[in-house]
């Protein structure tokens, strides 16, 4: 275990030595002190590493993650795990807007709430809130999952295209073309291994399931004398 | 982008160290921006009221400020002069006079109030506070502010906070996109603003709704309904502190309650050095939402 205190190390230098060790694939394990809120710790690494943040962190954190497992002992600023590839990255706490936007895989595991637009335009990544997620959240998202413990927020799943949305709480409203739909036993089969992997207090059969109802996929010619 | 912080105190014990923690949370928001930078301190109560002015040309306008003054107003006045500012003390009733008296000599005035002062100034935020000597100042809440100009002028005016009645002022992120035709509607109510700067006209909107009779409260409801744009506002007044984010709520903001004090920042990291921060309640105001704090 090899510990990195951000007190005595520039971002810069913090990042470059992750990155080396992910490079390495000696499978690595490192503490980050003191990070105070710091923007885009622990971004771009790309091998499997396990990091581990003793603290808040503040913009993009875990950035573009590629097989690095990363944890953060505290809450997030908003952008965390943008354009993840794969890993696994695991909040303690909340995570502030657009965590997860643009994912394209991996898994992100919030542990408290996540604000606004958690997953928008999310590309094959599949994220766990154990909380509550604010408002358009999975707006344009494209593929994957996006599994909330708590309530959604207003106009979930805007302009929504094929990433699946389970909700165990309240949604306040769905977004344009967003659309209750059955639960399967494969959905159920998901949320039973995804719940299991992510310690999360809930079972499969208290979700319901959200997505898009393919409407805005193509022009609707009703609607050319509106243009 | 622009930074705000702010910081309400429910305990005596912290009051002289209001200063110093407002100034740590302002340089922690320089990379939000670094155009200018503001803060407004709510100090201890004088008994009459205190106008801050300030000046492009202190040496020459600040000198012999007192005499003038008091000659104007038929009283006894105080000044002290903080660098390119002034805080002008007098009683109650000289107000008026010395209103008319500060702006017929050119000075501009940065606020007035009871226990308001208002610093502001062009530079980086630890310039401008080390230029105040901010750190030094106790009180019991304060808003601060750094400025990535994009509306209007980087100018001393142009900086945050703005102050548009006594005692209250508001610090603004975002941009409106309706402050033209609002600026109408209120003058049209004559209340007037004295820049072409899009946050004064929502410190202008809630002021005109105090006056109307509007509670702080109602009156942030208000921005709601009738401003357009982009915003998270962070305003003071006497006794207390508020808080309001656009429906859209796309700039970022957090908030942390002690049993000691209530902060907002824009960013986490301006509450690293807060005390027990660790223990405290942390998190995003929702958008559409009215918070408020009074004492």
């Amino acid at each position: 275990m090899s510990v990195l205190d951000m007190s005595q190390m520039e971002l810069r230098e913090l990042n470059s030595t992750l990155q080396a060790a992910a490079k390495d694939r000696k499978n690595e394990a490192f503490d980050i002190t003191n990070p105070r809120g710091s923007h885009a710790v622990a971004v771009g690494l790309d091998g499997p590493l396990s990091v581990t943040i003793k603290g808040s962190t503040g913009y993009y954190c875990a950035g573009m993650n590629k097989e690095a497992t990363v944890t953060v002992e505290g809450s997030t600023g908003p952008g965390v795990a943008e354009n993840m590839m794969s890993g696994m990255v695991t909040i303690e706490g909340d995570a502030s807007q657009y965590a997860g936007a643009t994912g394209r895989g991996g898994l992100l595991n919030i542990k408290g709430n996540a604000s606004s637009r958690c997953g928008i335009s999310m590309k094959g990544i599949d994220i766990v809130v154990h909380g509550n997620i604010g408002h358009m959240s999975a707006f344009m998202a494209q593929r994957g999952n996006l599994v909330v413990l708590g309530d959604a927020g207003d106009a979930l799943g805007d302009s929504l295209y094929e990433a699946r949305l389970f909700v165990r709480g309240k949604v306040k409203s769905l977004g344009a073309d967003c659309v209750e739909k059955e639960m399967r036993p494969e959905h159920i089969a998901f949320l039973k291994d995804i719940l299991e992997k992510t310690g999360a207090d809930a079972k499969p059969e208290e979700f319901k399931r959200y997505g898009s109802s393919r409407k805005l996929y193509n022009f609707n010619i009703d609607h050319a004398d509106e243009y | 982008m622009c930074g705000i912080v702010g910081l309400f105190l429910k305990k005596d014990d912290l009051r002289p160290k209001l200063g110093d923690m407002l100034t740590d949370m302002l340089i922690t928001m320089t990379e939000r921006g670094p155009d200018s930078a503001g803060i407004a301190i709510y100090g201890d109560e004088s008994d009459g009221v205190k106008i801050t002015v300030q000046s492009d040309t202190p040496d020459v306008d600040f000198a012999g400020l007192e005499d003038d003054l008091s000659k104007a107003a038929g009283v006894g006045v105080s000044v002290k002069v903080v660098s390119t500012h002034a805080v002008i003390k007098a009683p109650m009733e000289a107000e008026a006079a010395l209103l008319a008296a500060v702006e017929a000599k050119g000075l501009r005035v940065m606020g007035v109030g009871e226990s308001m002062e208002i610093y502001k100034e062009i530079g980086l935020p630890k310039d401008v506070a080390a230029r105040f000597g901010i750190r030094e100042m106790g009180g019991s809440h304060g808003i601060g502010h750094t400025r990535m100009a994009t509306e209007s002028a980087v100018t001393t005016q142009g900086a945050h906070p703005f102050s548009t009645a006594d005692d209250q002022c508001l610090v603004h992120n975002g941009s409106l996109s309706n402050h033209n035709s609002m600026r109408r509607k209120l003058a049209k109510k004559g209340v007037f603003t004295k820049t072409e700067n899009d946050t004064e006209v929502g410190a202008a909107y809630i002021s005109s709704r105090i006056a109307e009779g509007a509670s702080l409260g109602e009156a942030l409801e208000g921005t709601l309904k009738d401003l357009d744009g982009f915003f998270t506002f962070v305003t003071g007044t006497k006794n207390g502190f508020g808080v309001v984010r656009d429906p859209i709520a796309c700039k970022p903001a957090i908030m942390a309650e002690t049993e000691d004090y209530v902060a907002f920042a824009s960013e986490y990291r301006a509450f690293a050095d807060l005390p027990g921060i660790e223990a405290a309640r942390v998190w995003e105001p929702e958008p559409a939402t009215v918070y408020f704090w009074e004492r």
